[in-house]
């Protein structure tokens, strides 16, 4: 069974600048309603392969996206 | 998923939606660009059905795929809205309902009582009003004189600044004589007295390269439909990467799909001040007009009409007892034509040239009396000529030709 990781954002633009950051280098992602149980926020998060971590959260720490948390799934 | 989507609306079959259309579909000529642009492209209609037909969800508000398809598509025009007026920062696009709603977060949010304010006697009243109810609340305003021909002498500027100064906000280019102000010379002077500048760039989006960083402009804003060839109720505010945000207040307050277990407004661009679903449908219009304007050549579109409104200027000044006032020179006006005509009303002639010749103006005053009585031509207003870039040269003959009869009818 795949393990997923996923990245919370504040803001619906920091989703949209990291889905296409993250799509142009490659990665298999999906874009999927915030789990409850990481925020009480609505809207989305995104969904990845925790198998890519590493790689993903160098291009987001490169950068500079402003997100919220990353969390296993 | 999609196209099954789109198969079960072509079950329903087309449909004629409007009630309000016009009764007959007999040829006109459209000559009233500078209050919407008509007609409109048709890849703009084509992207606006299309959105909502097959993205139709809330940008951003929800997880699900519609609503994301709408989030993406209001990201990508706001990135494409940014690289065309060349801000670095798509975030710094704030996607508004018109011009007038982009100058209203700005100067309201901006401006605070005690400060002081610069603008042009040439302001269309998007500026002009919100600038007299801040007055009343205790902003100074001077408004520096334009010439009758509503150019502007930037050491006319100068005179007026001060150390109270917060913001010079002018017009890019005036609805009513087409005159182009020096916004970049304005925006050096602002800057050097510690003051921004916002830009009214109604008339001009679409027809005049702006280059925001260049032209030293801090605030924009634009409307969606007038040359920009989208559809009306969408605009915008780009705000300058010198601009401390945290300084204005945002003129609206409510639900962003962001930080949504606050109670509180957030601070993040573009969410501070896009509270509210936003306008989908006029988004996509926008982004598709912006693509059919750049894919056609702002360059080539300024061309077409500066031929076009050389043509107006040069056939009305050879009929008798017709005043055309402005620069009357393509090269310092956007494509605006005002005139009136000796011993007639403006709106006689306006009724004429719609009723007998199909020819579509706006007359009167084009809600900018400061620019009138700039010009001399308050209370009573003026025609005015705006083509647009599917206007051609054959309806400038026509338009001439009517006019000549209207004035010796």
């Amino acid at each position: 069974m795949t393990r997923y990781g996923v990245v919370l954002f504040y803001t619906n633009s920091s989703v949209m600048r990291t889905e296409k950051l993250l799509m142009k280098a490659g990665y298999s992602i999906k874009l999927i309603p915030t789990p409850r149980e990481f925020s009480s926020d609505c809207g989305m998060a995104l969904r990845f392969d925790w198998a890519d971590y590493e790689q993903v959260k160098l291009i987001l720490d490169t950068a500079h996206l402003e997100i919220g948390a990353i969390h296993q799934m | 998923m999609l196209a099954s989507c789109h198969a079960r609306s072509q079950q329903r079959g087309h449909v004629r939606g409007c009630t309000s259309l016009p009764d007959d579909a007999e040829e006109m000529i459209y000559l009233d660009n500078a209050a919407t642009s008509w007609p409109k492209p048709p890849e703009v209609l084509k992207a606006m059905a299309d959105v909502l037909e097959l993205a139709g969800g809330n940008p951003g508000r929800s997880g699900h795929r519609l609503s994301v398809a709408a989030a993406r598509e209001v990201y990508n025009a706001r990135e494409d809205i940014a690289h065309f007026f060349n801000v670095a920062d798509p975030l710094r696009v704030i996607l508004t309902a018109n011009a007038t709603h982009a100058i209203n977060i700005a100067l309201k949010g901006l401006l605070k009582p005690g400060d002081h304010v610069v603008t042009s006697s040439i302001e269309h009243n998007a500026v002009m009003r919100p600038l007299r109810s801040l007055e009343k609340q205790g902003v100074r305003l001077s408004i520096v004189p334009c010439a009758a021909d509503g150019s502007l002498d930037v050491r006319d500027v100068v005179k007026v600044m001060n150390s109270r100064t917060r913001l010079v906000a002018i017009t890019h280019a005036s609805n009513v004589l087409g005159t182009i102000l020096p916004v970049a010379e304005v925006a050096s002077v602002a800057h050097e007295a510690g003051a921004l500048l916002l830009a009214d760039a109604a008339q001009t989006a679409g027809t005049i390269p702006i280059d925001m960083p260049a032209m030293g402009i801090d605030f924009l804003a634009f409307t969606g439909h007038k040359e920009l060839q989208g559809p009306p109720g969408i605009g915008g505010l780009a705000i300058g990467e010198n601009v401390d945000v945290s300084q204005i207040e945002p003129l609206m307050r409510g639900g962003t799909g962001s930080r949504s277990e606050s109670e509180e407004q957030p601070d993040d661009l573009p969410d501070k001040f896009e509270s509210g679903t936003l306008n989908l449908v006029g988004i996509a219009g926008l982004h598709a007009g912006i693509q059919w304007v750049r894919n056609r050549g702002i360059d080539t579109i300024r061309a077409h009409l500066k031929e076009l409104t050389l043509a107006l200027i040069n056939g009305l000044s050879e009929l008798p007892g017709i005043k055309v006032y402005g620069p009357l020179d393509t090269n310092s006006t956007v494509a605006v034509v005002s005139f009136s005509v000796q011993h007639k009303r403006v709106s006689e002639v306006g009724l004429k040239l719609d009723e007998e010749y199909g020819i579509l103006c706006r007359v009167g005053l084009h809600c900018a009396p400061a620019a009138h009585k700039t010009m001399g031509s308050f209370p009573e207003g003026t025609v005015r000529l705006a083509p647009g870039v599917f206007t051609t040269m054959d309806d400038i003959s026509t338009t001439i030709g009517a006019i000549e009869q209207v004035i010796h009818s």
